[in-house]
């Protein structure tokens, strides 16, 4: 397989100048924040995920970094556990009417298959992550109750999820009510169990990410490159691009473990590979084309 | 997320939710609806005034050169929505008496916190460029002509890099002594983020009160929301911006500018902050202008809302 790489210019003006600032003068911010990298599967959704299992076993496996695995039902769940998959993620919804639109079934049905998958999956010692859609507002049903959210992300936390994950679906939401869906949330789970997924649909990701940060959220969800538009919205953005928030993060003084450089990298590669320029501000301030 | 068709968009309650937030049609431009109230926080301004930039900083860095009469129905499409305050042209002449001559009702004097971007920028340093505008805002007052006076790099700058917050306190200091009655602290290159924006403003909020002062966030790495999101609610009240985005960041080719107007007022819709702006048609001046230099919106609501 052809590598294509264009050397990017090393000269990056705001990466030079990047100073950490200590975490202590945002008022109470996470350490360390988990960045969970949904460009392979979300950001390239639209593409066909058809070649699943030739894609889990031919890549490198690194110790210390996880591969989950999208199963939307139980079949989807054996098939991922036969192609050597040690997480598997599952899909819920603050919504019913997404719930039924998007897998057929109510909410509560729903639920019940995903406890099928989460029964087999802690006999095999493997790690579910939940999610849930719509948290901030619903395509088909405008406004989101946050004790609908809460009501949803306890179920799939008391069912075994390790961390759930709550995604702004249409981005649509504003720090404001990413306040209130959290003080909901936090209630029925405990902070070191939640993810935020925010869409950048409308601009609003990363001052949402931040407001959850400083509610004591530590793990974020983003797309490098910012892959994966909205389906609801033709033209417009989805995910946040992977290299924005580590720029922020690490502006912050936030530990994350991640190189942005060789993010940058990685971002430049799948952009060329699919002919699209790239939804990170980051990448576009920092590349001279 | 989903295998939902892009059908989605006709349902109504799609459209209800985007028209709460984007204050489409018929509300009141700037009316806080029942609902928004409870959903307004604590910790934030209940009016945020928005000095849109667009026609001035904005074109001034667009590539393509935007004839007259388009400029001036831009800026008459801009009337139209709510805004307060619209910079609308430059005068770049330390003899400031052409602006009054041609009708101005205020001046606006740029200084820097940098020593190299005052030298490369207008050839002179700093303490030389603050004599200079001591002239232009006691003149001004004199004639009871307002002037704001703005602070480059406030978090950075593209010669000298780091900046210290010092430098920027001095600066400002020097300007809002002088007689300017706002101060708006730019991050010229957009390197900022949340942890630096504050502690600029702590330090330089020491030294002027937060009504004089503003933030003038570039979005070249993504932050501007994150960092005007702060000084907000930090108890500034003043943001400037960009109707879609105009103007690119001269330093890094490519690269955005100005954080979007459209995105901006978004937030603080979604805030339950009062801005007086109707949303929907700064986006038609913005659809108007970006057809007119031909470019694609760098706003995200705009592009969100406007799809093919």
């Amino acid at each position: 397989m052809a590598t294509v790489r264009k050397a990017l210019p090393r000269r990056l003006v705001g990466l030079a100048t990047l100073r950490a600032v200590s975490t202590s003068s945002v008022g109470t911010l996470p350490k360390r924040v988990k960045i969970v990298e949904v460009g392979p599967r979300d950001g390239l959704q639209n593409e066909k995920m058809a070649d699943h299992a030739e894609v889990l076993k031919g890549i490198q496996k690194f110790p210390g970094i996880n591969y989950p695995v999208l199963t939307p039902n139980f079949k989807g769940f054996q098939a991922a556990v036969a192609a050597g998959a040690k997480e598997v993620a599952i899909f819920g919804a603050a919504s019913e009417l997404f719930t039924k639109k998007n897998i057929n079934c109510s909410i509560d049905e729903s639920l019940q298959r995903f406890d099928e998958i989460l029964k087999a999956a802690r006999a095999a010692s493997i790690s579910v992550r939940g999610y849930v859609s719509c948290v901030l507002g619903c395509p088909y049903e405008g406004k989101i109750s946050p004790a609908k959210v809460a009501e949803v992300t306890k179920k799939l936390y008391s069912m075994g999820c390790y961390e759930i994950s709550l995604g702004d679906t249409i981005g649509v939401g504003t720090p404001g009510a990413m306040k209130d869906m959290l003080s909901a949330v936090l209630h029925e789970v405990p902070v070191t169990a939640l993810a935020v997924h925010c869409h950048d649909t409308y601009g609003q990701a990363l001052a949402n990410n931040l407001t959850a940060l400083q509610m004591g959220v530590s793990v974020v969800d983003s797309s490098v490159a910012g892959l994966g538009g909205c389906p609801y919205a033709q033209g417009a953005s989805g995910n946040l691009a992977t290299e924005d928030l580590v720029y922020m993060l690490t502006g912050l003084g936030i530990q994350t473990g991640v190189n942005l450089q060789k993010l940058l990298e990685a971002g430049a590669f799948i952009c060329q590979a699919l002919n699209r320029r790239t939804n990170s501000k980051v990448a576009q301030a920092t590349c001279k084309l | 997320m989903g295998n939902v068709p892009c059908a989605v968009k006709q349902c109504l309650s799609y459209q209800q939710l985007l028209r709460e937030h984007l204050w489409i049609g018929d509300s009141v431009a700037g009316a806080l609806e029942p609902a928004q109230e409870s959903a307004q926080l604590s910790g934030f301004p209940e009016y945020v005034k928005i000095v849109e930039v667009g026609p001035r900083d904005g074109l001034q860095n667009e590539k393509v050169i935007v004839p007259t009469d388009i400029k001036i129905e831009f800026i008459n499409q801009l009337s139209q929505t709510g805004l307060s305050v619209i910079e609308v042209t430059s005068f770049v002449s330390s003899r400031w008496i052409p602006q009054v001559a041609a009708g101005a009702t205020e001046v606006s004097v740029f200084g820097a916190a940098s020593e190299s971007f005052s030298k490369k920028n207008i050839n002179c340093s700093i303490e030389e460029s603050m004599k200079k505008f001591e002239e232009v805002v006691k003149s001004a007052r004199h004639m009871n002509i307002p002037a704001r006076g703005y602070v480059s790099c406030a978090l950075g700058c593209p010669y000298e890099g780091n900046i210290t917050i010092q430098k920027v306190t001095e600066v400002s200091k020097r300007l809002y002594g002088m007689g300017c009655y706002e101060i708006s602290l730019g991050d010229t290159i957009g390197v900022g983020t949340p942890g630096s924006m504050k502690k600029m403003l702590e330090s330089v909020m020491k030294e002027i009160p937060p009504r004089a002062l503003a933030v003038h966030c570039h979005d070249t790495y993504g932050q501007a929301l994150a960092n005007i999101l702060t000084a907000l609610q930090m108890g500034i009240n003043v943001v400037d911006s960009a109707v879609s985005g105009l103007g690119g960041c001269p330093y890094a080719k490519g690269a955005s500018g100005n954080v979007a107007t459209e995105d901006l007022i978004y937030m603080l819709n979604g805030l339950g902050v009062n801005t007086g702006v109707n949303l929907y048609k700064v986006m038609e001046a913005g659809d108007f202008i970006c057809k007119a230099v031909n470019k694609t919106t760098n706003s995200k609501v705009a592009q969100a809302s406007f799809s093919a």
